[in-house]
């Protein structure tokens, strides 16, 4: 059983650890880290609540190894925000819309709708329910999640595009 | 769940990584992961070491080169879904890549790893026996090409060697006049095809059938060829009787066991249908239309 000396950036800040190689990343986290705010539902990658961006990417992260994210950058829903600044736009639309009951599922959600948003900002109704398929959530039927992500969309278009049109409209 | 102690490796060359699984008679790659750790989890799979090929330089690319669509092992399944060349000239592969698992998945998930690990459950091999595609493989003498009809042996059993690393997917340029549709059935986003078909047709000057493919997805220990269905259409012109009795071979060719998720009939019977299907859509995107 090998042990391996990692560094990830977790939400702007190098954390270095020693791991087992076995350690999956959501438990390098929650208990290495103490940010609790991944949560861990299915732990078989059906549910997506362990959802955090790899180097931009939405993983599940109950199917990473800590190992893998050596060199990494990871996103969890505790650096969406600075704790005492404005709310990222995709929490403050999940807020406006009521886009959660129990929450178990909402940072999985928003982290996932955050990337769809970055690849594809003005998605369609069913784009958007196609692109959070591989997140679970019991409470809500979906309805004001999906309502939550078109609102983020718009308030993210409205802030973003002055700048993109300065840039020329680059990745739009 | 916590996976069981293993070692682990993360070598920098795909000559270092083969020798790695020379050296080590319980390693076992890993690629994606999403099929290998949850098998650890479950304690199906005990390696005791695991091979992690993500680092590798040069194995992720998607290119038409020497009448093949060459297809580089770890390219992940979302950039596969992101292809223009995929979604213009391989439908049937954009098909198949949208429907794997779910889009959380496919941003890991590799097309050499949906292979390598050898489930007909899994939706490219019965896509890859349908092109009639074939795979790279290197190994400590070097690489050789494995059609893809002879490398699913049995169950969660490929062709590869404990120490030869699928590197490439080749999938023929299919000529004018070409089209492929993939469909399945599945219970829920995520879950397994309860059974799956793809279907890619090539159609002669006539426009009788010239080529044709036909895969089927989770009705065997091993992804199923419907060679007699195939048999049945080439060199005929497409017609509903025809469609239908190839269909009918199709489903003769499944050999499904009933399961939760429907009786060994039922299977057979949505072979059927499915295939219909596929061969429809395939034809309609050979002729131009994208119905």
């Amino acid at each position: 059983m090998s042990t391996h000396k990692i560094t990830v950036n977790v939400n702007g800040t190098p954390h270095t650890a020693e791991v087992e190689a076995r350690l999956l990343l959501v438990h390098f986290i929650r208990e290495t880290l103490s940010l609790t705010g991944t949560h861990i539902g299915c732990d078989t990658t059906s549910c997506g609540a362990c959802t955090v961006l790899l180097d931009d990417r939405p993983v599940k992260s109950c199917t990473v190894l800590a190992v893998q994210a050596d060199g990494a950058s990871v996103t969890t829903v505790e650096g969406l925000a600075p704790p005492t600044g404005a709310l990222h736009p995709m929490q403050a639309a999940f807020i406006e819309q009521h886009g959660l009951q129990c929450g178990f599922c909402t940072p999985g959600m928003m982290l996932t709708s955050i990337a769809l948003l970055k690849h594809n900002p003005h998605p369609t109704e069913d784009e958007i329910r196609w692109g959070i398929s591989g997140n679970l959530c019991r409470c809500t039927g979906y309805m004001n999640i999906v309502k939550a992500v078109q609102t983020a969309a718009a308030n993210m278009a409205a802030a973003n595009e002055p700048a993109l049109a300065e840039a020329g409209g680059q990745n739009a | 769940m916590i996976p069981p102690a293993f070692d682990y490796a993360s070598p920098k060359t795909l000559s270092d990584a083969v020798a790695l699984l020379s050296q080590n008679e319980g390693s076992k790659v890993l690629a994606g992961g999403h099929s290998l750790i949850p098998m650890l989890k479950f304690r199906l799979a005990s390696p005791s070491m695991l091979v992690d090929i993500n680092r590798l330089e040069g194995l992720s690319y998607i290119r038409e080169a020497d009448g093949w669509l060459k297809i580089g092992a770890m390219t992940r399944e979302v950039d596969l879904e992101r292809s223009s060349l995929v979604t213009d000239r391989y439908p049937l592969l954009a098909d198949t890549t949208h429907v794997i698992a779910d889009p959380i998945v496919r941003q890991m998930a590799t097309l050499g790893g949906n292979l390598a690990h050898g489930d007909p459950a899994n939706d490219h091999p019965a896509t890859m026996l349908a092109y009639g595609a074939q795979v790279v493989a290197v190994g400590p003498n070097g690489s050789r090409t494995i059609p893809c009809s002879e490398f699913f042996t049995d169950l969660f059993t490929t062709a590869l060697a404990h120490d030869e690393i699928l590197t490439e997917i080749q999938i023929p340029i299919p000529p004018a006049h070409s089209g492929g549709a993939y469909f399945k059935m599945e219970r829920k986003v995520g879950d397994y095809g309860t059974a799956g078909v793809a279907a890619q047709v090539s159609l002669d000057a006539a426009g009788n059938f010239a080529r044709v493919g036909l895969g089927l997805t989770n009705v065997g220990l091993v992804p199923v060829q419907a060679r007699e269905a195939e048999a049945a259409l080439t060199g005929h012109a497409p017609s509903d009787d025809l469609l239908h009795q190839a269909a009918g071979l199709a489903a003769a060719a499944a050999q499904p066991n009933g399961d939760r998720r429907g009786s060994e009939d039922y299977k057979r019977s949505l072979v059927k249908t499915l295939t219909m299907r596929a061969l429809r859509k395939a034809l309609a995107r050979a002729t131009g239309g994208q119905a």
